[in-house]
């Protein structure tokens, strides 16, 4: 029993020191407010560049703005849990970094480190992904609106005007942020009755379950005029049953495809005329963010809090290789 | 003529593959009643312009390739190790980054092809050997020390890929082996599952591979001192699953001509464990029938093509999934086993009973 109180007593003690000087470190950044010589400390917390191609062209948007040259000293911390994310903040924040930059894997748990943050002085930027807490525990916000690239692809699909639309729909991982928002407009059109639910089936965002999902529509008999996949890589998928099939696809054709993320390759198949529409998830935060910085550091207060980012639809009609080039993700 | 059908019938109750066929033949039945046309075949003219079969069944035996390729690596590894490999999937996205990087790197040709897959191969085999060599020698649980590969996988198959997924630019060759050769009306993927039962039983046939791993899988220390080396045998069915790994791999990439590491093959080590339990197969080692694990690969497409079939909410399907298997693993499972089995043979002395009444 002695021995266990003296242990405790050591463990209680090491930790204590430790967490002194680590508070040391960050006690001197503290103390001098930001200003405009030397480097603008910045902590980014990220989800790993090897989750989707969206994430690597976000991670590349953000070491390409936040660089030494452009006066930052930029760390970043990447993971897809979030109990680890929040270690990282709080080490940032200990750290005494003058910006925090998060997209955080989950929404919740992020009261208590965001306050941490406030109380050393630490704003707070949130990208790509909103957080559950307060508005007051962070400075500003931008991210995609998931529900607004669902109402994009809709009205351009209303814009088609097809005699009929009897949409076969494949969702993403059911619950997932994009799934939700993506298939929100579609739900609407569908209890509305302006549109025909064929099927609606999650594809987990795989193309061999989105080939499993229309070859059994086909296989049933039913016919359809447009597939609405809520990522490409599902499109994709769909589209390989359909020439399984023989059933034409594409501009001009009998079912009119459409994707989401804006992957390249995708893209060309757009060019090319095989797909109709592919909506656009922008990774692209990282110059808004700086601009944002480089107001706050000059005292200016920002004239939103959320901004959402621009987001486009490509009409395979109207796409350009330069669209390519500038929007596609991946090589 | 009685004698014999009685015969065949037990015969029947006491094999391995009773589960399986009883599994099928309700699965088949629930979809007649439900939809007399469900497994209609058509021959339809695909956007290539070639004549190819089309319909629920072959959507079934075709999509379920890659798992039924893993089940029969599996069916060895279970045999002999006592355990299963829970990182198939994730080595079949390394072997299938390897397939696609090769291809993207060299201009494309049919050798080419042939020249990626054994990249891949011998990729998938090296890894099957470092899993091999974790039981065999090391001795350590086949689900802890494929862990490891399954935790690492797709991140290694993301490395090889230099960060993003990969997209073949031309896909015409590698599209005859994940969909259709011009002038063949079945898709390739099932044909080279027949190729590689047809090799595997060859394999069982004329050497003594199969004898060995039962042996060594029922116990271990009795086949050492009947002079079989088991970290021999076990090195060598996780070798063996390597190439299933590879195939699997390089097939799921020609389907679509593209590589996603975080979805592609999703889940599917644990289809491959449930297509060899659903074969009749002990998860303990020992006896195998490798049709009764294809078989089981068969039973699971054609539960998820029935589920889209019904049209299933997104919510729900998982958990439909669940049920049915939960129901076909209770059947096969011991206890149950054992009292159909009493009640079998009460079934058959009640009917010797008026039979010798009739005389």
């Amino acid at each position: 029993m002695k021995k266990m109180k003296v242990l405790s007593l050591i463990i209680g003690l090491s930790l204590v020191l430790t967490m002194a000087a680590c508070g040391n470190g960050g006690g001197d950044a503290d103390t001098d407010t930001p200003s405009g010589d030397g480097p603008i400390k910045v902590g980014i917390i990220n989800n790993p560049p090897s989750e989707s191609g969206y994430r690597a062209a976000n991670v590349k948007d953000f070491e390409t703005v936040f660089t030494e040259a452009n006066g930052y000293d930029a760390s970043t911390y990447y993971s897809i849990n979030n109990d680890e994310q929040l270690d990282a903040a709080k080490q940032f924040i200990t750290d005494g970094v003058d910006y925090l930059l998060l997209s955080a894997a989950s929404t919740d748990g992020w009261d208590g480190v965001l306050n941490d943050a406030k109380e050393a002085g630490v704003k707070v930027i949130l990208f790509d992904r909103m957080v559950n807490a307060d508005e007051g525990l962070y400075e500003a916000a931008v991210v995609s609106d998931m529900a607004q690239e669902g109402e994009t692809a809709v009205t351009w699909l209303k814009g088609q005007s097809l005699a009929t639309y009897d949409v076969v729909h494949i969702q993403g991982v059911m619950g997932s942020d994009a799934q939700k928002g993506r298939t929100g407009a579609l739900d609407a059109e569908f209890a509305s009755g302006a549109m025909t639910k064929i099927v609606q089936q999650t594809g987990n965002w795989s193309a061999d379950e989105a080939k499993a999902i229309v070859e059994s529509v086909i296989n049933s008999g039913k016919t359809f005029n447009v597939v609405y996949a809520e990522n490409d890589d599902m499109a994709k998928g769909a589209v390989a049953a359909l020439d399984a099939a023989g059933i034409t696809h594409g501009v001009g054709k009998d079912v009119v495809i459409m994707g989401f993320d804006c992957n390249k390759w995708a893209l060309k198949e757009l060019l090319a005329g095989n797909w109709n529409y592919d909506g656009q998830c922008s990774p692209f935060q990282a110059t808004v963010i700086d601009g944002m910085i480089k107001q706050l550091q000059a005292g200016e207060t920002l004239p939103e809090k959320k901004v959402i980012s621009e987001e486009k639809g490509f009409d395979a009609t109207t796409i350009t290789q330069e669209d390519i080039d500038t929007y596609g993700l991946g090589d | 003529m009685n004698k014999r059908f009685t015969a065949t019938t037990r015969a029947l109750a006491h094999s391995q593959l009773l589960i399986p066929l009883l599994a099928f033949f309700l699965l088949i039945v629930f979809n007649l009643i439900r939809d007399p046309s469900f497994f209609s075949v058509a021959l339809v003219k695909n956007n290539l312009g070639n004549m190819v079969l089309s319909g629920n069944l072959i959507s079934i035996i075709d999509n379920a390739s890659e798992l039924a390729l893993l089940a029969i690596g599996m069916t060895l590894v279970t045999a002999a190790s006592k355990g299963q490999d829970i990182s198939v999937g994730a080595a079949a996205t390394i072997a299938g980054s390897v397939f696609i990087n090769v291809l993207r790197a060299n201009d494309m040709s049919l050798p080419m092809i042939l020249f990626a897959f054994l990249a891949s191969c011998v990729v998938a085999m090296l890894f099957g050997a470092f899993n091999g060599t974790l039981v065999a020698l090391f001795k350590i649980q086949p689900m802890i020390a494929t862990l490891i590969l399954y935790t690492a996988g797709r991140d290694i198959a993301y490395w090889i890929n230099g960060g993003a997924s990969p997209d073949l630019t031309d896909k015409t060759l590698t599209n005859y082996f994940g969909t259709f050769f011009p002038g063949i009306p079945i898709p390739t993927p099932i044909l080279l599952v027949c190729v590689c039962l047809i090799i595997m039983a060859l394999i069982l046939k004329f050497t003594n591979l199969g004898l060995y791993a039962q042996a060594v899988g029922i116990n271990e220390n009795a086949a050492r001192l009947n002079g079989i080396d088991p970290v021999r045998i076990k090195l060598l069915v996780f070798i063996i699953l390597g190439i299933c790994v590879a195939l699997a791999g390089s097939v799921n990439v020609c389907r679509m001509g593209s590589l996603n590491h975080k979805t592609a093959l999703l889940d599917i080590e644990m289809d491959a464990i449930l297509a060899v339990a659903i074969g009749g197969n002990a998860l303990i080692g020992g006896k195998f029938s490798m049709v009764g694990s294809v078989m089981g690969a068969y039973i699971i497409r054609a539960l998820q093509t029935t589920l889209y079939a019904m049209e299933v909410s997104s919510d729900a399907i998982k958990a439909y999934k669940a049920v049915v298997i939960i129901a076909i693993v209770l059947i096969g499972s011991p206890v149950v086993k054992k009292y159909a089995s009493l009640l079998f043979s009460k079934l058959r002395k009640n009917t010797a009973v008026v039979q010798t009444g009739d005389l």
